[in-house]
């Protein structure tokens, strides 16, 4: 019973005439429709990209950071460590049993993880793969570590301890 | 090999064992009827894409979003702090709202074009079942940002179940998580939105849509009357398919406008020792039962009135949802005013007691 319905269709799809003039028209259609959908797609993507990449925008700005104050870390005892946050990454102060102070940053080289220091063998340890690492220098000792930890600056005053990028 | 055949071939693969070229076929004998009030099939297809817009900028508020004691925070910080997070807040809201409206004007139109007749009783049944979870979706997430407004209305909207005689404190304790609005309040609501209540939804609106695919549109019962030569209708593939995007593209935009020009405010931390601001109110789909119970309490004072008040609600709602079994249709080919007038007055009694409750706001 359907099939006797009549069928309305706007345009004129079927058997339509292919004149010149025709397929420039539809050729410009096509290009402004398309034109309008790249538009569109980047009037959404745009602030979706930005509203997902807020965190990383604000990580940036801490990554700036160029020193940080230790209030009382002066007081840390020989032979043990203080792990603080430089910016965002990990990092450690280490008071040594002769009394110097090192600061590194926390992040080792091969893949990531932070490392420990251990006061009894006196050399900073990374538990994923076995790294090893000079606890005053932070030069990669054995293991996989390519490269050392980065060293920072250390002053030490009456308050505080001041670590800054060396 | 050529890019041709290599495509054919492999739409072959694919066809052979997916069955795409039953779909294809089932799609281009699809038709719509084309008759006066053509324009309200429009509105199943607008409350899916509004639905579908709420997945998306729900996922995005995901991200940041943290339930329980820190909810309030949270919604701040993706307010005021990451970028463009106030317009994917305002767009998830907006669009809330106006999916609401739209299941709210498809929701009517069905009905007076009873839609609902047979075959077509579980279109209706599983479309008021879908509203129902619409409209906990919306009371769930109006408490997620946790200011003074979503404080008061939970607090509020909870002494609905909690006047349900004998078991109701019971089921609003359970439903509050404790005697008072607080953080396992707000944790147990978040779960509710976006675990529970999508888990309902989906299924449901598939079997709402696979429906529709099987019985196809409904045209009214005149048209329906009119000898098949009479009668008109349009393929779905392409031509009301492209009209349906078009449709979809205006809602894209209304509610880009919406979004960004009136962005969704933030009040300030509920507190529950602070007294509610002054001319607090329900959102507009909650404005019409609260103003007939207040109504109601006029007349009745007290707690019988509360209970008359739910008595004729459940009714009223009882009614609604069962029309498909007593406005069935007649051969002698009367026209079910009954059904048409209850439809009448029930529009008339929404927008009375909605544009009352606004007008008396202090």
């Amino acid at each position: 019973m359907n099939d006797q319905v009549v069928l309305v269709q706007d345009g004129n799809l079927a058997g339509s005439s292919e004149d010149p003039g025709e397929v420039r028209t539809r050729r410009f259609f096509l290009a402004a429709a398309g034109a309008a959908g790249l538009l569109y797609t980047a009037a959404l993507a745009y602030p979706i990209y930005r509203y997902l990449a807020s965190p990383e925008e604000m990580a940036l700005s801490a990554t700036a950071v160029t020193e940080v104050t230790l209030k009382d870390a002066q007081k840390l005892p020989l032979g043990s460590v203080l792990m603080f946050k430089f910016g965002t990454a990990p990092a450690m102060l280490i008071h040594h049993a002769d009394g110097r102070w090192i600061a590194l940053s926390a992040v080792c080289t091969h893949l990531g993880c932070t490392v420990q220091y251990e006061p009894q063998a006196d050399r900073i340890h990374c538990a994923c793969h076995g790294g090893v690492y000079n606890a005053y220098t932070g030069a990669n000792v054995s293991g996989p570590p390519p490269k050392p930890l980065k060293l920072f600056k250390v002053a030490v005053s009456d308050t505080s301890v001041e670590v800054s990028r060396a | 090999m050529s890019s041709k055949t290599i495509t054919s071939s492999l739409y072959d693969w694919v066809d052979e064992r997916l069955g795409l070229s039953e779909l294809a076929a089932f799609a281009r004998h699809k038709t719509v009827p084309v008759h006066a009030q053509s324009f309200w099939y429009y509105w199943g297809g607008i409350s899916l894409f509004l639905f579908l817009v709420q997945c998306f900028t729900g996922v995005l508020l995901l991200v940041y979003y943290r339930p329980g004691a820190e909810a309030y925070e949270s919604v701040r910080q993706i307010t005021f702090v990451m970028h463009f997070g106030w317009l994917i807040r305002s767009a998830h809201a907006w669009a809330a709202n106006l999916f609401i409206f739209s299941i709210l004007v498809h929701m009517f139109s069905v009905y007076f074009m009873k839609a609902y007749r047979k075959p077509r009783e579980f279109g209706w049944l599983s479309g008021m079942a879908l509203l129902g979870i619409a409209s906990v979706f919306g009371f769930s997430g109006y408490l997620l940002p946790m200011d003074e407004l979503s404080y008061f209305a939970t607090k509020v909207g909870l002494e609905i179940p909690a006047a349900i005689p004998f078991i109701g404190p019971a089921i609003a304790n359970m439903l509050r998580g404790g005697p008072e609005v607080g953080e396992f309040t707000v944790q147990r609501f978040f779960a509710l939105h976006v675990v529970v209540l999508p888990a309902l939804f989906l299924p449901l609106l598939g079997f709402h849509l696979w429906l529709v695919q099987r019985h196809g549109n409904a045209a009214p019962p005149s048209i329906e009357a009119l000898p098949a030569a009479g009668r008109k209708s349009t393929p779905f593939m392409p031509n009301f398919l492209r009209k349906d995007l078009a449709m979809w593209l205006i809602s894209l935009n209304v509610l880009a406008l919406l979004a960004s020009v009136f962005p969704w405010t933030l009040g300030k931390q509920a507190d529950s020792l602070v007294p509610a601001p002054a001319g607090i109110h329900p959102e507009w789909y909650f404005m019409s039962p609260f103003e007939m119970l207040k109504l109601l309490g006029n007349v009745l004072p007290g707690e019988s009135g509360e209970i008359a008040g739910l008595l004729l609600f459940t009714l009223g709602i009882v009614l609604w949802i069962f029309i498909p079994f007593y406005d069935i249709d007649k051969p002698s080919g009367q026209r079910g005013r009954a059904a048409h007038y209850f439809g009448l007055i029930a529009v008339f009694a929404l927008l009375a007691t909605t544009v009352i409750g606004y007008w008396t706001i202090r």
